[in-house]
């Protein structure tokens, strides 16, 4: 490229106006690209789910969906309680290091009040839905000392019954609890963080 | 005619087009089996369009009426079935094609200076196809669609900081649904096909400046004749497109077998999943892709260490988006004096039939459940496939070469 004959000035004006071009090029590419995130309506349809949790026995899990997701709410019994804090042995991330929960959810229950687990039911490994395997022991049909908790059949990811990861499986890391928080003692709403803890 | 032809050369430079790239191109006279795949790749994109646009008559993109439709194609359409067969056939038949024209390129050194831009636009071509493929194979929104989608986008998760915006970006919710389905409907019928016409066009343009590499690797142009035509080159047309049909006529031999005795060919083809409707809340036993993809989705999970800080899962991640990136650069980790095999010493002949190998067992390892050895195993193949490329530069140029004649070797 020559240099020579070129009136700076023109030159100047070029450059000015290419660079513009360029700015509006962005700008008008903005609403193509933007029309692309979740519409109105998929975020209506995201929206917080609430659930009546009075009629939860103990021992038992509800499915609800939020999402499209299947999110689990158990309602632990006090020996299930008790196994969370003897299966440690057992677990890649027992302090629920990797951030996988809302901050009031990172403790050993993994959930706000312990009795009630909410979890999304949904395999960190290869986004499998993990089976129920609740009962501890070899009724389970995992063995002696497992400690009660969710076993995925895709790829044999182990889960306990705080959600918390297996060593030595291929999921990475705990199962996701979403946000939740309690509306009174038997309504919680999904979606919706806990007051002064987000 | 003739005067004809001259009204219409004065305005448009038809018989300059028809020399330039048929009549008088020349071509080496010495092309052989591996020559028929680039012009067998032409015929399986233009199948694709054809079939493509006649089953977007009868498809509805939507998920309440997508997989219904799929089926209302196969059962009430009239030759519906076919269409449908030759383009989910096609696609399986596509990708035959395509890694057979790559292959080629690593024989006989096709991908080497004078050619590294050809090489470069087949390379978007290739990634472009993927695209084409993994989207279109969510449309039947049968359960592995379903999944698979799911899945593979997922992967993007796992870029740090933002990539839960962009999945979300990429499926316009938090899951994949209605929104994903129709997007991926637009962009497999109408925005990746007219980008890979646009790619196939420059890929043959860029080819026909520099004029086609051949199996011994030496350019037919250093060799004119006093007519300055290459003296080991003939003219394309009639040679090569007689040549070529020939080929094609093979091919849809082949293929219509396919199609007519086996058109899933016992799940490779279409996976027995895909048969159920998509289940929100019931995955696959086992999540796979189709074959095409397997050595891919293998790398992707063969690693299973955490390291540098970086989890497990990226690092799969990681590793097979490089899987794919290393052979844009294979033009330059390639330092051999000689291109074709043929003339290339026992260091590159070993390194390419292991890669050929590790690729094949990756392949199978990706239709399988990853446990025990098997996961060994495609460990130890990802580390041979890096392998090639990385140490590429070096075996290369160590490697004895035999002399490489003046001019190109045919009886």
């Amino acid at each position: 490229m020559s240099e020579e004959g070129v009136n700076p000035r023109r030159r100047r004006l070029l450059v000015i106006t290419s660079g513009l071009g360029v700015v509006g090029a962005a700008f008008a590419a903005t609403p193509f690209v933007l029309s692309m995130m979740p519409s109105a309506r998929a975020k209506a349809a995201g929206a917080p789910v609430e659930v009546d949790i009075g009629k939860v026995e103990p021992g038992q899990l509800l499915t609800v969906e939020w999402r499209g997701k299947p999110v689990w709410i158990l309602r632990r019994t006090p020996e299930m309680l008790k196994s969370l804090s003897e299966d440690t042995k057992f677990l890649a991330d027992p302090k629920s290091a990797v951030d996988q929960q809302p901050n009031y959810a990172q403790n050993e229950t993994r959930s706000i009040k312990p009795e009630y687990l909410v979890l999304v039911g949904i395999c960190t490994h290869l986004g499998c839905s993990p089976a129920q395997r609740l009962q501890a022991g070899a009724a389970s049909g995992l063995g002696d000392e497992w400690p009660g908790g969710f076993f995925c059949p895709c790829h044999g990811s182990k889960f306990d019954l705080a959600g918390r990861v297996f060593k030595n499986v291929p999921a990475p890391t705990n199962l996701v609890v979403p946000p939740y928080s309690y509306l009174s003692n038997t309504r919680i709403v999904i979606g919706v963080d806990q007051k002064g803890a987000a | 005619m003739q005067k004809l032809l001259a009204w219409i050369d004065d305005r448009f430079p038809l018989t300059k087009v028809w020399e330039e790239h048929l009549a008088k191109y020349y071509a080496p006279k010495n092309f052989n089996f591996w020559y028929y795949f680039g012009s067998l790749a032409l015929l399986m994109l233009v199948m694709q369009i054809v079939t493509g646009i006649f089953l977007t008559m009868h498809y509805k993109p939507d998920t309440g009426l997508a997989f219904a439709s799929v089926e209302y194609i196969m059962r009430d359409v009239d030759w519906g079935w076919l269409l449908r067969y030759m383009h989910s056939v096609g696609a399986s038949f596509f990708f035959i094609v395509v890694y057979m024209h790559m292959f080629r390129a690593l024989l006989y050194g096709s991908h080497r200076q004078p050619r590294e831009l050809i090489w470069l636009i087949g390379m978007v071509i290739f990634v472009a196809l993927m695209a084409e493929a993994f989207m279109g194979y969510l449309l039947p929104w049968g359960n592995m669609s379903y999944w698979g989608a799911q899945v593979i986008i997922s992967l993007f998760d796992a870029i740090p900081l933002v990539g839960p915006t962009l999945s979300e970006w990429i499926r316009g919710d938090f899951v994949v649904s209605d929104a994903t389905l129709n997007r991926f409907f637009a962009f497999h019928v109408i925005a990746v096909p007219l980008i890979l016409a646009a790619l196939v066009f420059v890929h043959i343009v860029a080819l026909h400046k520099v004029g086609s590499n051949n199996p011994d690797g030496v350019e037919i142009k250093k060799k004119k004749g006093p007519d300055g035509i290459p003296l080991d080159g003939i003219p394309f047309h009639p040679y090569y497109t007689v040549k070529d049909i020939v080929g094609v006529a093979a091919f849809l031999m082949l293929f219509s077998a396919v199609i007519f005795f086996a058109p899933e060919l016992g799940g490779w083809f279409l996976e027995p999943d895909n048969f159920t409707p998509a289940n929100i809340l019931q995955t696959p036993p086992e999540i796979v892709p189709l074959w095409y993809f397997t050595p891919f989705y293998s790398i992707l999970r063969a690693n299973t260490f955490a390291f540098f800080g970086v989890e497990a899962k990226l690092w799969g991640v990681i590793f097979m988006g490089l899987s794919i990136v290393f052979f844009f650069f294979l033009p330059w980790l390639d330092r051999s004096p000689v291109k074709s095999i043929r003339y290339r010493g026992w260091m590159y002949k070993t390194a390419l039939a292991i890669f050929v190998v590790a690729f094949f067992v990756l392949g199978y390892l990706g239709t399988q459940p990853a446990s025990g050895v098997k996961v060994v195993i495609a460990q130890l193949c990802t580390v041979l496939y890096f392998a090639f490329f990385v140490l590429m530069p070096w075996y290369t140029r160590i490697d004895k070469t035999k002399p490489v004649p003046e001019r190109v070797t045919s009886k």
